[in-house]
């Protein structure tokens, strides 16, 4: 049997008997039963199963567990605090940025990665940051709108 | 069981949504309020139908059976909850919304009290499917009779306990109330210790658009906390105790048979479950990575035939047509011959369109657990019934021991209507006596699926020199017959599907054939105004009567600014309208065509759409914008290609899917008809948008672009 590979994960931490090269999002999914993350292609072509990994989004069925093992792992399930929304999503539900909403995780995701860098982005800076997001649905200009209002409130709480 | 690659049989392109709802019920009455508690419950019958008349309506309810052909019913709770219940499925269509807000108009109570019990089929009533926009058509009805009854329940229930009758009382707010004595008792007081049930055979007054209070407004979606979060658990999300993952062992081509299996290495692997039946292979367990690595250790050898590859796909489409036609899918007006002998300018085309994919970002996937000779399956599907009917039939079990349960879906646009996953998943289980899940991987997604069908469009036709239209023949191979018809007045026409050799699995997609004929139709339309050098849509007015099609055109128009001057090089303009399933669509379309590249860029979309009174503006424009979006990749790149029985782009990094740099500005001017029944709304916006962007691209280039997908690698440089 392998080493146990430690994990950390919406701040807790998991010891996974996993065999290394299991992608990330296998690990969340089928063994920690994190199941907000999706899946939706496997080559990292969707964005459905972005997290962020030490705070930059991540396609985690392109991850191999082992390289996950270093940084802090945030998933759609660590977002909420207190009972709260984080502000990516208040607004996503604020706006009613989804239709079947299966992408949805992967937008917040991918959208709090790109503010977390970048607080008050410009439409061209939303659209190339979530340009690997797919939604089947044609949710776009509610996301991008979503991810705009967020950017304002985040702003308007550190002032 | 036999492998879903032997069942190539394509798809009714139409269904009969007519079919009356004759399934059994599951639930006896005495099991019914068991589960729901006391309370009032209404239950909606089948119009038309012997037990409709059988079953007057009854205020008290003395029959232990329930009958045979409910629709749609609800139930108000002691605690004054009310529980509606459909076999609809939710798929991103706001579905759940759209119809707890009709319930809780009519029945004058808080939106936040009505639950939608959906698409179960141990709980709701037989339903054909999520399917051809009829949700709003015939279920919103429906339930707004079974609301009404149950208010008149309630208010009967009121005059009783005071004594007095019930004319004068009002039912609001979640409450009947004695205006002359200013008493009132809420509906869970009315309810409380009854078990009152009533059937209703329909055509009660509804309570009409115009004063409607819930239903009409922008209520956002249902239970849209849980989508945010992550805790909505899709079917690929359920975990049960003890479950495995399995996965099926695909052949290397369509229509392949198995000639040899060894699987002495795979069955001696701890943990596995391997099965083979017939040419299905599958392998379930404890994780995704074992099953896969036990289907690798098989080996198993298939006889391939050889097949056709999308290169020759028109011509075969063509060459393949069947000589026999009936008189369903074809109809004679006048004498084309004449009219085109009258013409002063005729035009001949010919428009194909490509098989492309749905692509619902949740692959399709099911959890499947037996008990006791009972079959449980949670699945994304549009049609639950059919599901359990396919399960019923390949286990040799009775309908009432298999459960279809749909989880609300991460997308469909029509391609979930058939069972392949849960009838894996379950042949899987019951080989391993444990619960086992099938998730498809997106390769099978974009392969074992079903596609929508290609075509070929030939038109003739001919034009007065004052733009009347004079002959009109339309010819369709393969891809279908909705909207087949035009909706110009033309005194000579011919128009006929053909079917013909498919050579992939075919089935629904949004819209139908109609974005195909809708394609071939506005594009040559186009084409004749140029002919007749009227402008595009002042030849449409010109032979158009149908005054809700001209409304959705002109609104369309105004707010797009028709006509309007080019401020740049390269610039375009375009129209297509059409009308389907109740709905009409206009679309106006801007383009900017880089001449040396090659690059059609879309800079602007504006499509009006009206499908009678809007029940939700904000779902409604949702669905509207989605569709454009979504027929933008059909539009300009989207196409499956195949060869020798493969399909060779089955993935998202070689099927090109609008992503948001493809997006353009995008307005939806929505047309309120509150003098009209609501009409469904997931499909028809999606059909105007292909032939507006072709037209925008003629109108900026001089280029006529008759194949669907139009540009998938740009312009070609040398039409350009």
């Amino acid at each position: 049997m392998a080493r146990p590979i430690e994990l950390e994960i919406n701040g807790k931490r998991y010891e996974i008997q996993s065999d290394p090269e299991t992608p990330l999002l296998s690990v969340l999914r089928d063994e920690l039963n994190l199941t907000g993350t999706k899946y939706g292609c496997g080559e990292g072509q969707c964005g459905a199963c972005t997290v962020l990994l030490g705070g930059a989004p991540r396609r985690s069925c392109q991850i191999p567990v082992s390289a996950a093992a270093a940084k802090p792992i945030t998933t759609i399930e660590g977002l909420e605090k207190d009972g709260h929304l984080h502000p990516v999503q208040q607004a996503f539900l604020d706006a009613g940025a989804f239709q079947c909403a299966y992408c949805t995780s992967g937008m917040i995701l991918s959208s709090v990665g790109l503010l977390s860098t970048n607080s008050n982005p410009t439409t061209a800076e939303i659209v190339q940051s979530l340009q690997g997001n797919i939604c089947r649905c044609g949710t776009h200009p509610r996301i991008i709108d979503a991810v705009r209002h967020a950017a304002t409130v985040m702003q308007e709480r550190v002032r | 069981m036999s492998g879903p690659s032997v069942r190539f049989v394509p798809e009714p392109e139409r269904y009969e949504f007519t079919a009356g709802p004759m399934h059994h019920f599951q639930l006896a009455r005495r099991d019914f309020f068991k589960f729901l508690g006391a309370g009032i419950a209404v239950f909606a019958v089948a119009k038309n139908s012997l037990a409709a008349q059988e079953t007057a309506p009854t205020h008290g309810f003395h029959q232990e059976e329930l009958p045979q052909d409910i629709t749609a019913w609800l139930h108000i709770g002691e605690d004054g909850n009310v529980t509606a219940f459909t076999g609809k499925v939710e798929i991103g269509q706001n579905i759940r919304t759209s119809l707890a807000q009709t319930v809780a108009d009519e029945l004058r109570v808080p939106f936040e009290s009505v639950t939608m019990v959906t698409a179960d089929t141990a709980l709701t009533p037989f339903d054909f499917g999520t399917v051809g926009s009829r949700s709003m058509p015939t279920m919103s009805p429906q339930l707004r009779r079974v609301a009404n009854a149950a208010r008149e329940l309630l208010v009967r229930a009121a005059a009783k306990e005071w004594n007095v009758s019930n004319e004068g009382l009002t039912a609001a707010d979640g409450k009947v109330t004695n205006p002359a004595t200013g008493r009132s008792l809420r509906y869970a007081e009315l309810a409380r210790g009854k078990t009152l049930a009533q059937n209703l055979p329909t055509e009660d007054p509804v309570t009409p658009p115009d004063q409607w209070t819930i239903a009409g407004k922008p209520i956002p979606k249902k239970d849209a906390r849980a989508f945010v979060t992550g805790k909505h658990q899709y079917a690929p999300d359920l975990r049960r105790h003890g479950m495995l993952y399995g996965k099926v062992l695909r052949p290397p081509s369509f229509g392949a048979t198995l000639t040899s299996y060894d699987a002495k290495t795979a069955q001696a692997m701890s943990g596995v479950t391997i099965v083979r039946d017939g040419d299905f292979i599958g392998a379930a367990a404890a994780n995704e990575g074992d099953a896969v690595k036990a289907l690798k250790a098989i080996q198993a050898e298939w006889k391939e035939t050889p097949q056709t590859s999308s290169k020759d796909l028109f011509s075969n489409l063509k060459k393949n047509a069947s000589a026999k036609s009936d008189d369903r899918s074809r109809r004679t007006k006048g004498s084309v011959e004449d009219g085109l002998a009258a013409a002063a300018h005729r035009l001949d085309a010919t428009y194909t369109v490509a098989f492309i994919a749905h692509a619902p970002l949740e692959p399709r996937a099911a959890l499947a657990e037996w008990s006791d000779g009972k079959l449980t399956v949670w699945t994304g599907s549009q049609r639950p019934f059919a599901v359990r009917d396919e399960l019923a039939d390949a286990f040799k079990v009775t309908e009432s021991n298999v459960r279809v349960i749909v989880p609300d879906t991460g997308s469909a646009y029509g391609g979930k209507h058939t069972g392949d996953a849960a009838l894996e998943a379950a042949r899987l289980a019951r080989a391993a006596g444990r619960p086992v899940q099938v998730v498809w991987a997106r390769e099978e997604e974009f392969t074992w699926a079903y596609f929508r069908p290609a075509g070929v469009i030939e038109i003739k036709s001919g034009i007065s020199a004052d733009g009347s239209l004079t002959a009109w023949e339309f010819h369709n191979y393969n891809s279908g017959m909705s909207a087949i018809d035009t909706p110009y007045t033309v005194p000579n026409q011919h128009i006929q599907f053909h079917s013909t050799l498919c050579p992939l699995r075919s089935g629904s997609y949004r819209g139908l054939a109609a974005t195909a004929n809708i394609f071939a139709r506005e594009s040559h339309m186009d084409a004749l105004a140029r002919a007749a050098q009227l402008d595009p849509l002042d030849l449409r007015f010109k032979n158009l009567i149908d005054p809700r099609l001209r409304a959705v055109l002109e609104a369309a128009a105004k707010s797009f600014g028709w006509p309007r001057k080019k401020s740049q090089a390269g610039q375009g303009f375009g129209v297509a309208a059409g009308t389907e399933k109740g709905g009409y669509v206009a679309t106006c379309a801007e383009v900017v065509v880089d001449r040396a590249s090659g690059v059609v860029r879309v800079v602007r979309i504006t499509t009006a759409f009206e499908c009678g009174a809007i029940v939700n503006p904000d779902g409604l424009r949702n669905q509207v914008i989605g569709a454009n979006i979504q027929g933008l990749g059909g539009a300009l790149f989207e196409a499956i290609e195949f060869e020798n029985g493969r399909i060779t782009n089955a993935r998202f990094s070689r099927y090109r899917v609008p992503r948001f740099r493809d997006v353009p500005e995008i307005e939806a001017v929505l047309l309120n008809r509150k003098d009209l029944p609501s009409a469904g709304a997931g499909e028809t916006p999606i059909m105007g948008i292909a032939p507006a962007i072709g037209n925008a691209i003629f109108d900026a280039t001089g280029v006529r672009l008759n194949a669907l997908p139009l540009v998938p690698t740009g312009l070609p440089a040398a039409r350009a």
